[in-house]
């Protein structure tokens, strides 16, 4: 398979085609807006969970994107990975896809965390596309440890 | 060569033997296609030479080594002050002032006129931009104006892709202090009519400031003629280094402004209490100069001086007109900016149904064909347009009209990876 063949996988093209849980819906505890600012990749992005602390579980993640197919495959596949999960299995499961993502082709993914997420593993071997890769993850990241630090704020509308 | 198109560089073959870049062969065998001149442009080995031969045997600082070292590198240096002046047709060699690159010197005009002084831009004045400026001519204004209680304004655009001048009598009025406009845009290619907005914005008093990055590269520029006070370029962008970049400013206004940065070569005299300075030029070259940067560019003039600016503005209408019909056969490609050659500029900024302009960069980069995604430093220009990003080719001397054959290849190839219909 070419390197090219390998960044975009059938799973990433799905994923740009027919995008998981696209859109912004309410509830949800907070808002973030993130900007690759190299190629101005966009995305808004709402976490809503249901209970405090890290056994909160995520409900749901909203997003509305501008990007890529790469940006918006993998903000797409992180709703897959990370609605229904408890905040503190899905910040490790953020944490395995940084560390594909950074990884510059060198790190064997696990499918059995990672799922649909290791067809992004072609992508870590483009340096100008891994910050496509990650604009969603790092807009999730703020935007849980946001409703985790001000849980009072949950539930806007 | 397999097509012939009327005003194309003769001996297009021999001109690219000069570029050694363009005889690369990149990933999987594809040789590069270079379609991102806009961006910088490649670097005939003359300039190249001319950089290696004066680090060899001449390098020395300049202006102040009484060596001979010195010496040789001073008038290398001073040299490519003369040949930057004859090129663009300064009247006077003192009045191009090198600078790290054409933001820079966007940036000492919008700093200098903060400060007192004949040009100084104050509360109730009226700065005056466009809104296809790249990002270099927009920010340094909006510092200028939110420092000092001043207004920014803009000129619009029309669907497509050229100023909107229909407001001009109210926009260029008895406040506008400073007009400051790109003469060929980055992203739309647009050529605007510099000469008439300058006798306008002069009628009111205005300093005409001209941005002439993507100018400067692909037409013969007199600068005086242009109509322009003030015109900035870089280097980097006419097949020159990096790291220097041209304020060419007239003489009498250069003179009004306040010094820039302070330091080494800009003082007459300096006590513990206070300092005088030079004159144009060396007020406004604080510290070591580019050097090498500022030889390099020397030569680069020369050579575009050789080929002769009005034949390469030729070549440049006629490959972005072969460009502009090969993209009209692409199904689903919508162009930012004018469709035909007139009044325009080499590069062609263009959306890909259902694609994003990054996957189309690196759909075309795996074949060797080196293009840009993204804003371009236009991000104002692109939301005119509703869109958040474009492609954009942009061609030069030394492009050929089958590498634009197979960029229109490269973009069905695309499609077709994409599942476009």
């Amino acid at each position: 398979m070419s390197d090219l063949d390998a960044m975009y996988q059938e799973i990433i093209l799905d994923h740009y085609k027919h995008p998981h849980r696209a859109g912004l819906r309410e509830p949800y505890g907070s808002e973030v807006h993130h900007v690759n600012p190299t190629c101005g990749d966009e995305v808004t992005l709402r976490v809503h969970l249901d209970g405090t602390g890290e056994d909160a579980v995520v409900e749901d993640v909203s997003y509305d994107a501008l990007g890529c197919s790469i940006s918006q495959a993998s903000v797409s596949v992180l709703t897959d990975l990370l609605v229904g999960k408890r905040v503190g299995d899905a910040l490790e499961v953020h944490e395995a896809f940084v560390t594909l993502m950074q990884g510059r082709g060198g790190v064997e993914p696990d499918e059995d965390v990672l799922e649909d997420g290791v067809a992004f593993a072609g992508v870590a071997k483009f340096p100008a596309r891994i910050k496509c890769a990650l604009l969603g993850w790092m807009a999730w990241k703020d935007a849980t440890s946001q409703v985790v630090a001000h849980p009072d704020h949950e539930e806007q509308s | 060569m397999s097509v012939q198109l009327p005003g194309l560089l003769e001996d297009l073959e021999l001109v690219r033997k000069d570029f050694p870049i363009l005889g690369r062969t990149l990933a999987d065998g594809h040789p590069l296609v270079y379609l991102d001149s806009a961006n910088t442009s490649q670097k005939p080995q003359v300039v190249i030479d001319t950089m290696v031969d004066h680090l060899e045997r001449h390098n020395a600082n300049v202006s102040r080594a009484v060596h001979q070292l010195g010496g040789e590198s001073t008038e290398a240096f001073e040299a490519a002050r003369d040949k930057v002046a004859a090129f663009i047709h300064a009247p006077s060699r003192d009045e191009v002032v090198f600078t790290k690159n054409a933001t820079e010197a966007l940036n000492l005009l919008a700093n200098t006129m903060a400060w007192p002084g004949e040009l100084q831009v104050g509360p109730g004045d009226e700065v005056l931009i466009t809104e296809m400026e790249h990002h270099s001519n927009i920010v340094p204004w909006q510092l200028l104006t939110e420092r000092t209680g001043a207004t920014l304004r803009w000129f619009g655009l029309t669907d497509d892709g050229r100023l909107d001048l229909s407001n001009i009598d109210e926009l260029v009025n008895e406040r506008t202090k400073v007009v400051s406009l790109v003469w060929v845009s980055n992203m739309l290619g647009t050529v605007n009519p510099v000469r008439e907005i300058a006798d306008r914005a002069h009628q009111v008093g205005a300093s005409v400031i001209v941005d002439a990055s993507q100018a400067v590269p692909q037409m013969p520029v007199d600068v005086v003629a242009s109509g322009a006070d003030f015109l900035v370029f870089t280097g980097h962008k006419v097949v020159g280094p990096t790291g220097i970049g041209v304020l060419w400013g007239r003489r009498d206004l250069l003179g009004k402004l306040p010094p820039f940065h302070g330091g080494g070569e800009m003082i007459r005299t300096v006590t513990m209490e206070r300092s005088t300075y030079a004159d144009i030029p060396a007020r406004f070259e604080a510290g070591t100069p580019p050097i090498v940067e500022a030889v390099g560019l020397g030569a680069a003039v020369d050579y575009l001086g050789h080929l002769g600016m009005a034949d390469v503005r030729a070549h440049e209408e006629a490959i972005t007109g072969y460009l502009l019909e090969g993209l009209a056969t692409v199904g689903g490609l919508s162009i930012m900016g004018p469709t035909t050659v007139s009044d325009r500029g080499g590069a062609v900024a263009f959306e890909l149904d259902e694609v994003h302009p990054h996957d189309v960069a690196q759909l075309l980069d795996s074949r060797g064909i080196a293009v840009r995604a993204g804003h371009h430093c236009a991000k104002p220009a692109h939301r005119r347009f509703g869109v958040q990003s474009s492609v954009r080719v942009s061609t030069y001397l030394y492009t050929t009209p089958e590498e634009i054959d197979a960029l229109v290849e490269g973009l069905e190839y695309t499609k077709k990876y994409f599942r476009v219909d």
